[in-house]
């Protein structure tokens, strides 16, 4: 008889992370939650309307999650997502105030050009800053994006004193509220960065070194990448990811403030690891990631068609998260006892 | 003592201090009023709470984990021994020792999840996080309570002092408890066997094992001290706002974190002081309470905290670079 020894924790949780079971729990989840909730809710979920409204919810914590999603692969973090997202926000949105959106066609699209100019600007600064703390002063990401996300969240309200800019422009209603072709606009703004995030994260030399930086940054650095720089690039691909979200977020509720979505951020890095992202880095795809926001949306909206409150819905999220952690770790110890497969 | 002093200077402590009095001396000479007995009373008073968390939160960062879900616990704790102080005849023993028990449940809780699921500690914190405030919010509707016993809302002050003008100083709960949560730390970190071990966790976990630590223990001791000291704080700031509210804490856990770090306790466990702790405590309420005192905008005062926390954290990454090339070079 073989005696078995029992892996230590730190192996059992990197096969808990391996992407393809990951898809196949969550999509069995999502199943099992699809058949409870349709018996619970029958033609009240699976009619239009609440799968459009599920449709315009989704996006924005989805492209926050994919900001989350770039640095947590390379084995860090970032904190200062919503507050870059709401800084963009109104940088765009003084943009949009204080210069006319009236006049020729012309200017109109150039000051619109401008908005976005400013927002994905201010971003980039933000990326650049985290980036450059991180890489260089070997800051380590939780603490460095902590600072940056209290300074430039004291800028915003330093800048607006805590208060709402509103009124965009017809175009900015439209990115946030309207439909081509009975699909939201949010929803394709989300298709349309997350399929090349897809590729871009597994199938190009950028990709393959973020998550080589989070399985081993020193073995990086010895096969001769410049980790530095792919560290920044990292934190200024979240920066720029949160300004899309905070732009999605500005045209949604048509006004932009320091203080939005705040509650996000915690949820951002809840929705990643339940999506098979390996927290310590080095582990995940885009596909899980949307698989993972898909059974979390669809709580929320049944949590909200049944009319509980929402926070149940945030306390399922958590629950949900070490659900599935603790089976598959009742999994990986029930496969202790059976029979092990013969080496080939 | 030369030897004392030279090495203090060398310790991040010792920096921290010379910025933290450089700090003093400028608040006391540019505002009147910083410098003043009935100024200090007041911060202690406002600063027990986050205080009093930073304590806990130093000991689960030296044992190389970290909590997030401390102010949904301490939120949890207040509100469920508010509602029964409320409804039954107690005192202040019993609504201490509800206080004390749901905070050390959900720091227990904490424990048992990262023992067992194989996820990193913040995971797990802040899917706890999420599930006791979202249970809390949906139980109780998110309303909040008002109106407290009486032996409560009168609380637990002395006056110490009146002065010429008759202005009352006052010791209350508040400082009571902040105290006491520096100093049970203390004693905890430097003059018992299980600081020790929390120190040996933090620095080295397959080495601790190896000695013969328990891990799971010490995480359940860990963590459910810092619940404890979350139960505790939530009943001191409960008497200082003079009211309870669902989800006034929660979102405040960053800051205490921030507090911690500045106070030179690293994330990746081993390392940090509660004098460390108490200056990076000190230095937030200063800075936060001089911008006032000097006429800034409250406005700003938010993007100066996140001005100093990033200073302060690329400083101290730096001066552990120069410690490593130091060590390398010696090596050598």
């Amino acid at each position: 008889m073989v005696t078995y020894t029992a892996p230590p924790a730190r192996a059992a949780a990197a096969r808990l992370w391996k992407p393809g079971p990951v898809l196949l729990r969550l999509t069995v989840l999502f199943l099992l939650l699809m058949f409870l909730f349709g018996v619970l809710l029958g033609h009240r979920l699976f009619n239009g309307a609440a799968i459009r409204s599920m449709a315009f919810q989704l996006p924005e914590l989805a492209i926050f999650s994919l900001a989350m999603m770039v640095p947590l692969l390379s084995g860090g973090l970032d904190l200062s997502i919503i507050a870059t997202a709401n800084l963009s926000a109104l940088a765009a949105a003084f943009v949009f105030t204080h210069f006319g959106v009236s006049g020729s066609d012309a200017s109109v699209l150039l000051w619109h050009i401008a908005a976005l100019v400013a927002a994905f600007g201010v971003a980039a600064m933000v990326g650049l800053l985290n980036g450059t703390v991180i890489a260089y002063l070997g800051v380590s990401p939780i603490l460095a994006t902590l600072g940056t996300m209290t300074m430039v969240k004291g800028i915003a309200v330093g800048l607006t004193h805590g208060g709402v800019i509103a009124g965009f422009p017809p175009f900015m209603v439209f990115i946030g509220n309207g439909s081509i072709l009975g699909v939201p606009v949010v929803l394709l703004v989300f298709a349309v960065i997350a399929i090349p995030m897809g590729v871009l994260l597994t199938r190009t030399p950028f990709g393959q070194r973020v998550t080589m930086l989070g399985s081993n940054l020193q073995a990086v650095r010895y096969s001769g990448i410049d980790t530095r720089r792919v560290l920044v690039r990292v934190y200024l691909l979240s920066a720029l990811l949160s300004a899309v979200a905070g732009l999605l977020m500005m045209a949604r509720f048509n006004s932009a403030n320091a203080a939005y979505g705040e509650s996000y951020l915690l949820i951002t890095i809840l929705a990643a690891v339940l999506g098979g992202i390996d927290p310590a880095g080095g582990f995940g795809k885009v596909s899980g990631l949307v698989m993972s926001l898909i059974v979390l949306q669809l709580v929320s909206t049944a949590a909200n068609l049944l009319n509980v409150s929402q926070f149940l819905s945030l306390a399922l999220w958590g629950a949900i998260l070490l659900g599935v952690a603790g089976i598959g770790r009742v999994w990986a110890w029930a496969r202790l006892f059976l029979p092990a497969r013969k080496p080939s | 003592m030369p030897d004392l002093s030279k090495r203090l200077l060398h310790s991040h402590e010792g920096k921290l201090l010379l910025v933290v009095l450089a700090l003093v001396i400028f608040l006391s000479l540019a505002t009147k009023s910083f410098l003043s007995l009935q100024n200090m009373i007041d911060l202690l008073t406002s600063y027990s709470f986050s205080g009093m968390l930073a304590a806990g939160l130093l000991v689960v960062l030296i044992s190389g984990g970290i909590d997030i879900s401390f102010t949904a616990s301490a939120s949890v704790a207040q509100y469920v021994a508010m509602t029964i102080a409320n409804q039954y005849h107690i005192g202040w023993i019993e609504v201490i020792l509800i206080c004390a028990v749901v905070g050390i449940a959900c720091g227990l809780i904490n424990a048992v999840l990262i023992g067992t699921l194989g996820l990193s500690s913040i995971i797990v914190t802040i899917a706890t996080l999420n599930v006791f405030f979202g249970l809390l919010m949906f139980v109780t509707h998110g309303n909040e309570i008002f109106a407290l016993p009486d032996w409560f809302v009168n609380g637990a002050n002395w006056v110490v002092y009146t002065d010429k003008q008759g202005n009352p100083y006052i010791f209350n709960l508040q400082m009571i408890g902040l105290i006491a949560a520096f100093v049970l730390t203390a004693l905890l970190l430097t003059r018992t066997n299980i600081g020790r071990q929390i120190y040996a966790l933090g620095s080295n976990k397959d080495a601790a094992q190896r000695v013969g630590i328990k891990v799971f223990r010490l995480n359940l001791l860990v963590y459910g001290y810092m619940g404890f000291v979350a139960g505790m704080a939530s009943l001191v700031q409960a008497q200082d706002a003079q009211s309870v509210s669902p989800n006034a804490l929660v979102g405040r856990e960053l800051d205490v974190l921030a507090a911690v770090v500045l106070g030179g306790a690293s994330l990746t466990g081993g390392v940090g002081t509660v004098f460390g702790t108490i200056l990076g405590v000190m230095l937030l309420a200063f800075l936060q309470n001089g911008l006032l005192l000097l006429g800034v905008q409250s406005y700003w005062s938010e993007c100066f905290t996140g001005a100093v926390i990033l200073i302060a954290v690329s400083a101290l990454a730096l001066e552990r670079q120069r410690q490593r090339a130091g060590v390398r070079r010696v090596m050598a």
